[in-house]
């Protein structure tokens, strides 16, 4: 075996996964095609808010093809509810969630029917023959309304309001009282922000099949979380779980869109168990965005206390948090996961959080890249502009007065998290080096003196983030209904090659290279020579999947334990063959040899020798297998420094980035290339907040951007170029040092695009712009309009077909 | 109907209802599932295929409109175990994540670089704009093809789905576009 010549770690590897991906070799869903499938078609309710007096089927089953059609009563016994794992509070009010509507729709795109035939064509051809009599109610939709509860979304309920969880830095012991702060303060500021509703856009549409035959339930789904899914499926049907295999084959994006159990994967289930064949579910785009969840969507209302010197005493934040008519996985843990971001890098002495989290008759929200944490890190950076304005500080220097400083880790913040590692300082020194910050200052001056049509401004966002999901204690403490940790299994073949098998369930993240590049550095065999394995509950038994940036800080480390485990039985098997005492033994690229000798033995020498078992030291088990499941102290807290450069046309409202630095510090690095991508690429989502992007429901609660013509995923021409750069302070609580990359530069991005197109027009007499900053917003914001979310931001084209359906 | 179709080389003939698109004959029919679909609206173009040498949506197109053409997918880029110079860039410069929209972004790509062989940043951004990316915020995409485009210059590699101007023109137009 030859050892490799250079670490792995650090090398910008090119990927493993793009030999398929390129050539259109790939393994998706919807690619399956099973003898004897069906084609499953959903109906879904056009109205936002009514009850089901009846439905008609008897047109829709009589058509060709057409094997069946069933209504909510049809799974009323059999459906149990979607699951919730995260019920925040003990008191949390949770309606009843059916894969199917029985009597009563709750939101616009729930299903109501499904049609199975033997062609996809059909089976939508039969939806539009299906009569459904709605009896229409009021509907719920706005969240401070929603809360006055004349109308109820769910009546049983009682109310609207869905819990309220509060943390507070005086009760926790972990800060002073923050209404002392601010009764006692210099400058108090307070704003509120709304953080639309967004709509993941995974391109790949979800996809379902599930085959029932060989006595096992066999399901290929696009979700991100193949284990939870077969976990929460068993819970909610009663089969057995060792009777369900969920496989996640190659996952087009998710986003946290995928981080779902889905009615479909549901229903899909239930059909076949019916029908006793194969059936299949892909969904419209139409389709995914009125039904697959969303994200967002809060109302945040920030207050801010502080000294005449710039130095902040307090921060008070009352959220009011959009769930949507039901609650889908984690959708009520959502907010709070920025309940401990919202102090974000600075010291505040005293914080208090309260979210009360609000049904309505909409989309079901959940996660969406970032997950609480994005909401958290626009308010707080929102705010620190605000302030340094009130002030006449220079924006950065009011962060930098408040900011934890390098030689101060690890720190414990004020909502109780301990900071491992970090350096604000170097971060931001960096990306002010990059961008021309004083250049441009002097830029924007000119223009501002000149009268320029085209004003400049110019955002900061110094952000961190929470990442790693979790310490299993940590997500005990807030009620969540699993751990956080990562299983990781290497099997050593005979030949000397090597299959990784992980927990994690990748969806464009690249884990099949990177897994690799650490398998091979750390027992010394060529990259090459590695397989991962993963997103089959037949290969990869056990795993808590992919979301939250976790999958390398807490998947990679449990390889690495699995890895030193491999090293420590071929190191005793070594120590025997060379027939040397164990303390002796030294490994190097791969090799076993004596110290002071020249006795070598290659690990695939070794790994051999346990395979046929002739000789092994007394009490050894054949084979050099290990599995390792880790579950870390603490989170990872990636940080950094974002600075974006806009240009404002006063004369028409067009935003442009003129440049966008992002000095990132995201601890060790593995692969800077696919660090470098997932940059980009939260970049642009965040970008897509702050500028384009919005779920619009008009005031029937029909979405009204339920297409890619409405909805404004940006396109390439939409995007600048992104100057990154990196910083590298390890992590101290995971043995690679890595932190989570995934939804950094969407956290990051978002405030510093607003905060710099406020920063352009703020001279002008404008104060604030409700996100999405469309060119209208922008234009009725300098004409001194209000700038919220009475001007639609976009869509609006009502191209959307409600019915869902391929039509 | 009866339609005779090229697909990757290979002729077929096929009955299909009129209402069958393009890229579900692809998929469906003739199981070339390197082809998929995104959107259903022609927003996204993950379904981006070349109808005689020329990029066009085939969710966008019903299969009789392919009936006497040629059509490229992304499997039929590669030739004797080669592959296409722009799917060298595309993963030499890390230009896909998921890769869902990869093919119909290769497709378009190819198309863009046989008008423009040597297109600066806008020009390449603006060619792909009917292509949507959720994952790489197009910044590696964009390196890419103009990376793509040195590789395919004269003398640079093998000459590989490059169109001359009269192999198009001497087309038929299709599908009343």
């Amino acid at each position: 075996m030859t050892a490799t010549a250079e670490p792995e770690v650090g090398k910008a590897r090119l990927r493993k996964e793009d030999a398929r991906l390129i050539t259109g070799q790939t393994k998706w869903t919807d690619n399956i095609q099973l003898t004897g499938m069906l084609h499953m078609a959903v109906l879904r309710s056009p109205v936002a808010h009514a009850r089901i007096r009846g439905i008609d089927c008897s047109r829709a089953t009589a058509m060709p093809g057409v094997a069946l059609v069933l209504t909510g009563e049809d799974f009323a016994a059999e459906q149990g509810s979607l699951p919730c794992a995260w019920p925040i509070t003990e008191d949390m009010k949770s309606p009843p969630a059916p894969a199917m509507a029985v009597d009563q729709v709750n939101f616009a795109g729930e299903a109501v029917a499904l049609v199975i035939a033997d062609n996809a064509y059909r089976a939508a051809d039969a939806l539009a023959a299906i009569d459904v009599d709605y009896d229409e109610l009021p509907v719920v939709l706005d969240l401070e309304e929603a809360l006055k509860d004349q109308d109820l979304v769910h009546p049983d309920l009682g109310t609207n309001k869905c819990a309220t969880w509060v943390f507070d830095s005086a009760e926790a012991g972990s800060g002073t009282d923050v209404e002392e702060a601010i009764a006692s303060a210099e400058v108090v500021i307070e704003r509120t922000f709304r953080q639309q509703r967004l709509i993941p856009s995974f391109i790949e549409p979800r996809s379902v099949v599930v085959d029932p035959s060989a006595d096992m339930f066999t399901m290929w789904s696009a979700t991100q979380i193949p284990h939870i899914l077969r976990w929460m499926l068993a819970a909610t049907t009663g089969i057995a779980e060792h009777k369900i295999r969920v496989i996640a084959p190659d996952v087009g994006g998710g986003f946290g869109g995928k981080l779902q159990v889905t009615p479909e994967e549901l229903l899909c289930l239930l059909v076949a168990r019916r029908m006793g064949r194969p059936v299949k579910w892909t969904e419209s785009r139409t389709e995914s965005m009125l039904s697959a969840h969303h994200g967002r969507d809060q109302i945040q209302k920030v207050t801010v206390s502080a000294r005449r010197d710039g130095t902040v005493t307090g921060l008070k934040v009352e959220l009011l948090a959009d769930m949507g008519a039901y609650l889908r996985l984690v959708t009520p843990g959502i907010p709070i996961l920025g309940a401990f971001m919202f102090n974000a890098i600075y010291k505040f002495p005293a914080y208090r959080f309260v979210c009360t989290n609000v049904f309505t008759n909409k989309t079901p929200t959940d996660a969406y890249r970032g997950a609480g944490r994005p909401e958290a890190t626009f308010a707080i950076e929102r705010m620190m502009d605000e302030l340094a304005v009130e002030l006449g500080m220079d924006p950065m220097k009011i962060r930098e007065m408040n900011w934890i400083k390098h030689d101060e880790f690890p720190f414990t913040t004020v909502a109780g998290m301990t900071y491992d590692s970090g350096n604000y300082e170097a971060a931001t020194a960096r990306a002010m080096e990059l961008f021309g910050y004083e250049e441009l200052r002097e830029e924007q001056e000119r223009r501002r003196s000149s009268g320029d049509p085209v004003q400049l401004g110019i955002g900061i966002s110094t952000y961190t983030e929470m990442c790693g999901l979790a310490p299993s204690r940590v997500l005990g403490a807030l009620r969540y209904g699993a751990g956080g940790w990562e299983t990781a299994s290497i099997r050593m073949l005979p030949t000397g090659k090597v299959e990784v098998i992980t927990g994690t369930s990748p969806h464009g993240q690249g884990h099949e290279t990177v897994w690799s590049q650490i398998v091979a550095d750390r027992l010394g065999v060529p990259f090459e020579d590695v397989e991962v394995l993963h997103g089959d509950t037949a290969s990869a038994h056990r795993g808590m999947d992919s979301y939250g940036s976790r999958s390398l800080t807490v998947g990679g480390t449990a390889l690495v334990h699995a890895a030193d485990k491999v090293l420590a039985k071929a190191r005793k098997l070594a120590a025997h063959m060379m027939e040397c005492d164990e303390a002796d033994v030294e490994f190097a690229s791969g090799s076993f040899s004596v110290r002071g000798t020249s006795t070598v033995r290659t690990l695939s020498d070794v790994v051999l020798a346990a395979h046929v078992a002739h000789d092994l030291p007394e009490g050894m088990e054949p084979g050099m297998d290990a599995d390792a499941t880790f579950d870390p102290d603490n989170f990872s807290f990636p940080h950094g420094t974002h600075l974006c450069a806009t240009e404002v046309d006063t004369e028409t409202g067009r935003v442009r980035i003129r440049s966008y630095v992002a000095v990132d510090d995201v601890g060790t690095v593995v692969n800077p290339l696919i660090v470098d991508g997932q940059v980009h690429g939260g970049l642009a989502q965040g970008i897509a907040q702050a500028l384009y992007e919005e779920a619009i429901h008009d005031e029937t609660g029909t979405l009204t951007t339920a297409t890619f013509a409405d909805y404004l995923v940006p396109s390439a021409d939409d995007l600048p170029s992104f100057l990154t750069a990196r910083t590298a302070t390890p992590a101290t609580s995971n043995p690679l040092g890595v932190k989570g990359v995934g939804e950094a530069g969407t956290i990051a991005s978002t405030p510093a695009v607003v905060n710099s197109v406020l920063d352009a027009v703020r001279h002008l007499g404008v104060r604030d712009i409700e996100m999405p900053l469309s060119p209208e917003r922008v234009w009725t914001a300098l004409q001194g309009g209000a700038a919220d979310a009475s001007t639609p931001a976009a869509g609006g084209l009502g191209s959307i077909d409600s019915q869902g359906g391929q039509s | 109907m009866h339609i005779s179709v090229n697909v990757d080389g290979v002729t077929y003939a096929d009955e299909v209802e009129p209402r069958l698109l393009l890229v579900h004959y692809l998929r469906e029919r003739l199981g070339k599932t390197g082809t998929v679909v995104g959107c259903d609206t022609g927003n996204c173009g993950a379904c981006t295929v070349h109808l005689d040498g020329h990029s066009v949506k085939s969710c966008q197109m019903f299969a009789v409109q392919a009936n006497g053409h040629e059509v490229t997918t992304i499997e039929g880029l590669a030739r004797d175990g080669k592959l296409h110079p722009v799917q060298e860039a595309f993963r030499s410069n890390h230009a896909l994540q998921c890769g869902f929209c990869t093919p119909g972004m290769i497709m378009q790509a190819i198309d863009l670089l046989a008008d423009e062989p040597d297109p600066d940043d806008e020009t390449v951004r603006k060619g792909l704009e009917g292509n949507l990316c959720r994952c790489t915020g197009y910044q590696n995409i964009v390196r890419a093809v103009q990376d793509a485009a040195h590789r395919m210059r004269p003398g640079a590699g093998p000459k590989l789905e490059q169109h001359s101007d009269e192999h198009i023109t001497a087309k038929q137009p299709v599908g009343g576009e």
